[in-house]
């Protein structure tokens, strides 16, 4: 807001929250200086390349850590003085990227052969594609108003079909079957949600329990005796794409990966396209935002749901099978470890939307790789801490966004026809 | 709530201002037959789908084994009957913590974390005193671990209450943490056991150790008999439970925010206070189900000594419809079955993870009484509606 003077305006909310991040960048600019400065001597080597296309940065983290206090210092004196409007959110992404950047340049510091941060952000990829596929299966629920917290049994029940396909048939029949297996359980959730109207949020727990007891008890009762002839999925070899692979940098990080990542790429853009561009996509939103204004204007509300959500049980059932077949892993009782609830926080953090979904699940990405990675480098902080940070990035994420993020209006609430 | 002008069907249930879902998994005054029949009814389905599971995966002729070795192992003899208390005592103890929170209209899914927190307070404290009086020595035990698992509930609560972060994501979120937490305590020299590779904790002191109520028995293995105090504390939660409900004002209000938390702010009540004071009271409740594994049954912390008893106590207070009594015999059912489970994974071909389906099918069943009303032809008054608050709410 702009007076006539062009001075700039601001309300005590905004005000409050530029003095809030003010001290926040403050805190972190100490702590960079404090510990990452101080206590670290030596250079930090980044390998960017791959390993027949070397390419490395080497800099002294000593060096690094102080511009990277700097850097945030200045962005403290600004926030305290006037704000940054607009910018906030874009520049507090930044700046938590250079923070990053100072810790590995610590972790990094004295070791011979360098950090990969290329490795890391391959990795990062390859972490966030269970996470997006379960945010992707609660855009296309949430669209239309059903709440899955299902998305983790979703997630084990396709791990689990799919490492067993896998291993008596073949792969891709086996992420098929997972894909199927995903769907069969949204089905279940949406005749619980849709037809008995259950409360969603219980009906989602209770597929988790189902899920989870059923995967372990068949687990143990086959799987555990028979491993070979029953729970050996293989592994997926990457696929290079052509030319994009060869990109520097870009090409290792995105475009050498399973086929389960370049699904998740064409899956994002064909519900992007999907929800915001065609018949099917309008109705679907209407559906999830006013169903008695869709149905009064003759869209099938209960047709639009249970079709809707068996889709997004059919992905997390796809993104289920990336645990065993994409992994080349055995099926092992509760191997999701909590991530169809990432994918919830990574669907809220990401809006509702399928491209923010795909970004928000690159930050837990990271947050998961970063933590494999760290416990190689040695710091000295222990490993469980490390395997802490994706839950507590999701504490973080949903407390700071959930507010100001606005899901479908009809969010959780079952429909009823006249 | 449902905003969408919903027309209350017509049932023999007398009418109430609230939601129909309160009617059913949180009623004001129990209707009987509709309390008693629908977990009935419930309980039979899932145990016929559980024998259909096991025809269709071990053959028909081991139903009938499989069923008699669980109810061997749960009722037959002084030995189950233990066993059977025992295993119910931390379940009742959660599925309290889970239906205070389903009163007040907040999901706390996080029982696995605060009874890992509490749990694990109660070890500390329970290992670090020596030469304290018994009474005095437990006490503290006890309080450490209700303090524990009350911050670890308050957080997702005061998360929930000032940035709307939903407490069925945070209180996962910290069910995982506590887990992580608690593998690395476990490493300290400080608390693991002297000599010890694996990550266990050093043994809860006698001082602190909750009483075993029937090694009195004039039998011969009573020694083995492992029921303890923590069944007594149990039902004293119960009973607290009941009473802060019902008869306070605190009670009132969480009720209030939980039926109508608008109505409850427009009344005076503050939302905020209400809400971590629930997590909080659930937190404990949890914490001293961690407290009743560790200073009662186990006797020392371990990694997973929550046993899923968390989780569990989700389906305890739906199945006992959030009152204190109905959790108390759902934890019994509970108690019975995972006996009996151990009974039957050694003497049938049938193994353990079975139990996890048929409770599973139990919750099913219970969420959607339509679904039983249906299949049986009976009336048990209506659906579950929402009980929930969506993301933004």
């Amino acid at each position: 807001m702009t007076t006539p003077g062009g001075e700039v305006l601001r309300t005590p909310v905004e005000i409050r929250r530029a003095r809030i991040l003010g001290g926040f960048y403050l805190l972190m600019a100490w702590l960079v200086a404090q510990v990452f400065a101080f206590g670290t001597s030596g250079d930090a080597k980044f390998r960017l390349g791959s390993a027949d296309n070397p390419l490395d940065w080497t800099v002294s983290a000593q060096g690094l850590a102080w511009a990277v206090a700097a850097v945030l210092g200045c962005l403290a004196g600004i926030h305290l003085i006037r704000g940054l409007g607009k910018w906030t959110n874009m520049v507090l992404g930044f700046a938590l990227g250079l923070f990053v950047l100072a810790f590995l340049g610590w972790a990094a510091a004295g070791v011979r052969d360098g950090f990969s941060l290329v490795g890391m952000l391959q990795a990062s990829v390859v972490k966030a594609t269970p996470i997006a596929f379960g945010a992707l299966s609660g855009v296309m629920c949430e669209r239309v108003a059903v709440i899955n917290i299902g998305i983790e049994g979703m997630l084990i029940t396709g791990a689990f079909v799919g490492a067993v396909v896998a291993t008596v048939v073949n792969q891709a029949v086996g992420m098929l079957a997972a894909t199927l297996a995903g769907g069969v359980l949204a089905l279940g959730l949406a005749v619980l949600c849709i037809k008995y109207r259950v409360d969603q949020i219980v009906a989602g727990v209770v597929i988790n329990i189902f899920a989870l007891g059923l995967t372990a008890y068949l687990g143990s009762q086959y799987l555990v005796k028979n491993t070979t002839g029953l729970n050996q999925p293989g592994q997926l070899s990457p696929i290079k794409i052509p030319l994009l692979g060869d990109i520097p940098v870009v090409g290792t990080v995105l475009f050498n990966h399973t086929v389960f990542v370049y699904a998740l790429f064409i899956l994002v853009a064909a519900m992007t396209y999907g929800l915001f561009r065609t018949r099917w996509g309008l109705r679907s939103r209407a559906v999830g935002e006013h169903p008695r204004a869709a149905d009064t204007v003759g869209v099938n509300v209960f047709r639009f749901r249970y079709l809707n959500v068996t889709l997004g049980g059919m992905i997390a059932g796809l993104g289920g099978a990336w645990f065993t077949i994409g992994n080349g892993f055995p099926f092992n009782e509760n191997m999701t470890g909590g991530r169809g609830f990432i994918g919830l926080a990574t669907m809220i953090f990401g809006r509702w939307h399928p491209v923010g979904a795909l970004g928000a699940a690159l930050v837990f990405g990271f947050a998961d790789s970063l933590q494999v990675k760290l416990s190689i480098l040695d710091t000295g902080i222990p490993s469980e801490f490390l395997l802490m940070a994706p839950y507590i990035a999701a504490v973080i994420v949903v407390a700071g966004v959930v507010g100001r993020a606005r899901p479908p209006a009809a969010d959780g609430q079952p429909y009823i026809k006249e | 709530m449902n905003t969408d002008g919903l027309k209350r069907p017509e049932t023999e249930i007398p009418e109430d201002e609230r939601g129909s879902f309160w009617r059913e998994i949180a009623p004001r005054r129990l209707n009987w037959r509709s309390a008693l029949l629908v977990p009935l009814l419930a309980v039979f389905s899932a145990l016929v789908i559980g024998a259909i599971i096991i025809a269709a995966t071990e053959g028909p002729g081991e139903i009938l084994p499989a069923y008699g070795a669980l109810g061997k192992g749960a009722f037959l003899g002084w030995r189950p009957l233990s066993e059977t208390l025992t295993y119910a005592t931390p379940v009742i103890l959660a599925g309290l913590s889970v239906a205070i929170g389903f009163k007040a209209g907040l999901f706390n899914i996080g029982g696995e974390g605060q009874m890992i927190i509490g749990g694990f307070c109660a070890v500390v404290v329970g290992f670090s005193f020596e030469g304290l009086n018994p009474a005095l020595h437990v006490l503290l035990a006890i309080l450490a671990a209700i303090a524990g698992g009350a911050i670890w509930g308050g957080i997702p609560g005061w998360l929930r209450a000032k940035t709307g972060a939903h407490e069925v994501i945070t209180t996962i979120m910290f069910n995982w943490i506590a887990i992580r937490l608690l593998d690395y305590l476990l490493k300290t020299s400080f608390v693991r056991k002297v000599g010890e590779m694996r990550p266990i904790s050093k043994e809860v002191l006698a001082s602190a150790r909750l009483p075993r109520l029937l090694s009195w028995l004039p039998i011969d293995n009573a020694g083995q008999l492992r029921v303890h105090f923590g069944f007594v504390i149990a039902l004293i939660a119960a009973v607290f439970v009941w009473w802060l409900l019902s008869k306070t004002t605190v009670g009132f209000e969480f009720r209030s925010v939980g039926l109508n938390p608008d109505g409850a702010r427009y009344a005076g009540m503050s939302v905020t206070r209400t809400t971590v004071a629930v997590m909080a009271v659930a937190g404990a409740l949890a914490g001293l189900a961690g407290a009743s594994e560790t200073l009662g049954t186990l006797g020392r912390a371990s990694p997973g000594f929550s046993g899923g008893a968390g989780f569990d106590a989700i389906a305890l207070a739906l199945l006992g419809r959030s009152h204190p009594l109905g959790v108390v015999l759902a934890g019994l059912l509970w108690g019975a079955l995972r006996a009996g489970s151990r009974t039957m994974d050694a003497q049938s071909s049938v193994g353990i993870d079975l139990i996890v389906v048929v409770q599973a099918l139990i919750i099913v069943f219970i969420a959607a009484p339509a679904l039983v009303r249906a299949i049986y032809r009976v009336r048990t008054g209506e659906g579950v509606q929402q009980l929930t608050r969506g993301w933004g709410a």
